[in-house]
Parts: structure tokens; sequence; C-alpha cells
């Protein structure tokens, strides 16, 4: 859907969408001084910048505007708001007043109520980090479709992954105010954004640990990522994180929303090719970012391989890196700090010796689920050994990224090779 | 299945906090709402149709809104365009699959046609979302199960019949009606 010439186009009309909506002048005219496209630091000789809007690798099409984070310069376990990735349903971003904006909650409750951004505010708050990854981060069939405004294959196969420090209300605190009643089991949720993304969710994880978030990294919520409030449902797939929100209601049954019901559900050999309704926790997954495809080995001898792992049961526990492709394994060290449903940063210490190489890392979660090879994954789903060497087009992907290391020093994406 | 006990034991502690739902306000934060301003935004349609709204449309009159207003992005009859193909089959013969990523997009796909009302009646068209009226959110809903072969050119579509309406691809879902916590099954599940 996206050549080059068509992307190009899209993005140009998008930056001036973007700059109506008060992104900001600056970032417009970069783009406008470059007369040109974003291009993302993929490239390893590129200078470093802080235009973070031309570091994202960015895609566009009529119904979707989509940014990947550029994981392959990413440090720590924190993502900046500015480098979070996006995935947004509409052609521009809402303009929101905040002091006009009201969060209603309603349906099976004892007391319908509205909140202004102040009563939310004023409410005990909670501040955790967690990571958010859209459901079709890492799908096969992106492997194959990278362009230069997408970044190096980490970023534009991987960068739909990202991890903030949350503030905002916890969600239970507003459901004690209303009063859910006994039979109210489902919430569904929608955003103030021109497609009204909307979402179910259950009502355990509801009064579990999700926010209603209004802060990120020490500010406000940005444009792109909800503001003046969105969801934030930790460790589940991030359709469930409804951005812009402004409709909660209590309801007893989950009301399969136009997203969710179709646009989200993906067919499956193993279940008689029905599609799976509603996944919620992401598994445990990991990603070398560096080195990784695209980028160059520095020279041989010592080079540190650094990555992220992260999983929605909980706590990483241990992550494997493998140099030959998964014959061999050998723990790496997790950096710390490790939190449940966070990014968590591993480093393994490796000296290349100038031969071919495969690298690879494995994700083991406090529930002892092990990351899976994407043989294993498409096994799992019923998909016959020919077929999973296709790049299909899958969501809740988490199995196992192999980089290949060549003997000059280039590095290229292994997963169907 | 290496960690199916796990996860049993992850999700009957997530399941806990419901049955100690505490049901008096603590903070006393928040403006009520009355049932007069709720009807004015309670459009989350779900399957069993209860938020429709009174109005109604057939076929016929929604395929001229269809042509005015929707044609532009999704070719004539739903069937072309520069975006979701809406229709497959054709009046009297519903296509039942497989659905592929692009037949997806289809009207056939939904498990329930409220959707369609809902979603045209929220998020289109594009870039008027809302700009519709509850009569003309029923023709066009209408027109689009005509032409997916789901109902008759003359069958009317309100809040009563909309519901009713037998989606092809109704049980092409797992598990058919969701349940939470879900069986206990590995991630990648």
């Amino acid at each position: 859907m996206d050549s080059n010439g068509s992307g190009r186009r899209q993005f140009l009309k998008n930056a001036a969408a973007l700059a109506g909506v008060g992104l900001g002048a600056g970032a417009s005219a970069e783009w406008a001084a470059r007369g040109e496209t974003a291009k993302s630091e993929g490239k390893p000789e590129a200078p470093h910048d802080h235009r973070e809007l031309l570091r994202r690798g960015a895609r566009f099409s009529v119904d979707h505007i989509t940014y990947y984070t550029p994981l392959q310069d990413y440090v720590g376990i924190i993502t900046p708001a500015s480098l979070h990735f996006v995935q947004y349903h509409a052609s521009h971003f809402p303009d929101i007043d905040a002091k006009q904006h009201r969060l209603t909650i309603h349906g099976l409750v004892d007391r319908p109520l509205s909140f202004s951004m102040d009563d939310l505010k004023r409410l005990p708050s909670v501040t955790r980090i967690h990571f958010l990854e859209c459901h079709a981060n890492s799908s096969p069939m992106i492997h194959g479709a990278g362009n230069e405004n997408m970044g190096p294959p980490v970023q534009y196969v991987h960068g739909m992954t990202s991890c903030s420090e949350w503030t905002g209300v916890p969600l239970s605190v507003l459901l004690n105010e209303v009063g859910v009643k006994p039979e109210g089991t489902w919430l569904v949720s929608e955003g103030a954004d021109p497609g009204k993304f909307s979402h179910t969710l259950p009502m355990a994880k509801a009064m579990e640990d999700v926010i209603v978030a209004y802060g990120q990294n020490g500010e406000t919520l940005r444009v792109e990522q909800g503001y003046p409030i969105r969801l934030l449902v930790p460790g589940w797939e991030a359709p469930f994180s409804v951005k812009y929100l402004r409709h909660v209601k209590v309801v007893d049954q989950p009301y399969h929303a136009w997203n969710e019901a179709m646009n989200h559900s993906v067919a499956r050999p193993d279940i008689g090719g029905k599609a799976r309704w509603y996944h919620y926790q992401f598994g445990p997954k990991s990603v070398i970012t560096r080195p990784s495809a695209g980028l160059n080995m520095p020279g041989r001898g010592y080079v540190q391989i650094t990555g992220l792992a992260w999983s929605g049961g909980g706590v990483v526990k241990k992550v494997d890196v493998s140099t030959d492709g998964g014959k061999t394994w050998k723990e790496a060290k997790l950096q710390g700090p490790v939190l449940p449903r966070a990014h968590s940063r591993f480093t393994f210490d490796w000296a290349w010796d100038g031969e071919e190489a495969v690298l690879m890392s494995r994700c083991t979660d406090e529930l002892g689920e092990v990351q899976p090879s994407r043989a294993e994954l498409f096994k799992n789903w019923g998909f016959s050994e020919e077929d999973s060497k296709k790049p299909q087009r899958s969501i809740h992907t988490n199995c196992m990224q192999p980089w290949k290391v060549a003997r000059d020093g280039s590095i290229t994406d292994a997963m169907f090779s | 299945m290496r960690c199916s006990l796990n996860l049993l034991a992850s999700v009957v502690i997530l399941a806990a906090p419901v049955a100690g739902l505490a049901q008096s306000p603590k903070f006393n934060v928040g403006t009520p709402l009355s049932q007069e301003e709720i009807k004015g935004f309670d459009f989350m349609v779900g399957p069993e149709g209860k938020e429709l709204p009174p109005g109604q449309g057939t076929a016929k009159e929604g395929a001229v809104i269809f042509a005015k207003r929707c044609e532009v992005c999704h070719g004539q009859n739903g069937e072309r365009g520069v975006l979701r193909r809406l229709v497959l089959g054709s009046p009297g013969k519903p296509f039942r699959g497989p659905f592929g990523a692009a037949e997806k997009d289809s009207v056939a796909y939904y498990p329930y046609a409220t959707i369609a009302w809902d979603y045209i009646n929220r998020a289109m068209p594009v870039p008027k979302p809302g700009s519709l009226t509850h009569d003309e959110v029923y023709a066009v809903t209408a027109f689009l199960l005509y032409r997916n072969g789901i109902v008759q050119e003359t069958d009317v579509m309100d809040a009563k019949s909309l519901p009713k309406v037998e989606m092809p691809n109704r049980n092409g879902f797992v598990p058919a009606v969701p349940v939470y916590p879900p069986e206990p099954k590995p991630s990648w599940w």
C-alpha cells in the first residue's frame, strides 16, 4: 500500500496536518527546511540530532499514522515521550481543550459521574513504569516492508513497543466513586479521536492495575499519546489502552467494538480458520537492539550485545543470548531495574572473531514461560513448516529475532533466511 | 503448556479484587450525571443493540446516501475504492469465507450487524464523523447488509430488527463468547 512515492506525498500532507493540531511549528519548519520526508536515525553514519520528530521511523496510510521507536539508539529502559511509538487509526490527531474535557463513567453503576481534569488531578495518583506494545508489533509480514522513512529493521519491525513512567489515577478509584453494580463485569471505553476508538476491558483487570493516565515521563501526556487522558492497561496489548478517553460504560458483556471485533482479529489454522477473540497479555519477549540489522559491526574483538526484554505476565526472570543461531545459549546480565510489565535492559559480553554469526535473545518470565522461536510459534498456531517461512500477517507475535553478522561486518535480518 | 499452572494462579489473583469491591464513594469527587445527559452520549452499541436510538432505513434509501457520502473512499456499491472493501458476495449470496487479511475488511466478517451501525454512526464518514442522521445510519447499514447478501433490499432496519440480523460469520470467532478470566492457556494462544 505504501509505495515510496505515495508514502512521501502522504507524509507531507500529514506533516501539515500535525502542524495544524499544534504538534509544534518547529517540527514542520524542520520538515520544510529539509524539503522532504522525515528520515530516521537508522543509518549508523547519520549525524546525531535531537530533532525528535525526525528520529522516529514513520509510515502513513490514509487511515493510519504510525511512528516507530528507534530501538537501535535506545538506552536504558525509558522511552522518551517524543520517541514513543504511535499507531493511530485516523488521519489527524484531535484538538482537545483539557479545560472542557470530561470523563464520564456510567452504565451499570450506582452513581453515574462526570470527572473534569481538576477532579482527576485532586484524586490519589500513582506513578508506574510499564511497557506499551502494539498488538501488531513484530508481525512477520512487516520484515520486508521497510523503506528509508521507517529506520532499520529493529526500528520498523519491533519499534511499536515503548516503555514509560505513567502517572494518573487508578481506574479502581474512579470505579469505586461510581459504585459498580454486581452485574457490571466488563467495561467499554471510548476515545474522543475522529475514529472514536473503542475497546472492551474485563472488570477484574480494571480493578487490578489500570491507570487513567495524564502524565508520561514527568510531563503532561502528549497529543499523540492521548492528551489529556488515556487508559494504561499494564502488560496487555496496547489497543486496550484507549487514548483521548472520554466515556467509560460499565456493561455485562464484551461489546465487540469495530476495532476489536474485526480490525484486530486474525484467522488462525489451529482454530479451524477462526479468529481468536481478545488476546490479553503479551507473552515473554526480547530483542537485541545492538548490534542489529542495518548497523555494522565496529570491528573484531569486544562488543557488548544489548537489548530489551519484557513480558505482560510480570517480571523478566532471565534472558539468554546465542551467537550461533540458537545452537548454544548463555545467560545475559539484566541491568536493572527489572520491573513487572516493563522493558528490562540486558547486556552480554561478546568477542567477535570476524566469522559469520547469528545473534538471538530468548526471554523467560516469572511465570516460567519461554519466548518461542518463529518455527515454534507458527507450529503452535497450526501453520505448516512451509507456511511458517512466509512472512504472514499475525498479531500477538513474540518470537525470537535472529540477526545475521557477515564476515564484512554487515548485519541483516535473518528471520526468514 | 509448560506454564499452565502458573497461569492459572495468576488469573485467580486477577479475579479476586472484584469480590471485594467497595460500594460507597470515598472521595465524593465528580459531578453526578442525569439520565438525560447520559442519553446524549450513550452511543457505544453492544451486540444486543440496547443503545440503538429510534429511527429506521432501508437499503434502497441507503444506496443514495452511500453514493453521496461513502463511495468516494469505498467505491461503487462498496466493492472497490481506495479504502476498505466493504462488500463481498452479492445480493442473495453472502460470502462465507475464508477470511484473509483483505476479506476481513468486509461487513460480511462482522459477527454482529450492530457493529456496522455503531461504527458508521460514530466514526464515519471521514472527514465528518457523526454527520449522518440516525435514519441515514440505519439506511447505509441496511444498504451494506443488502449488498453483502445478508438482508433483502426492502427490509427495514431499526433498533428492533438490526440486532436480530443473522451474520454469516457469527461463528468465526474463538471463543464464541469471550469470558474473563480466560481458560488458562500459554500466552502464545
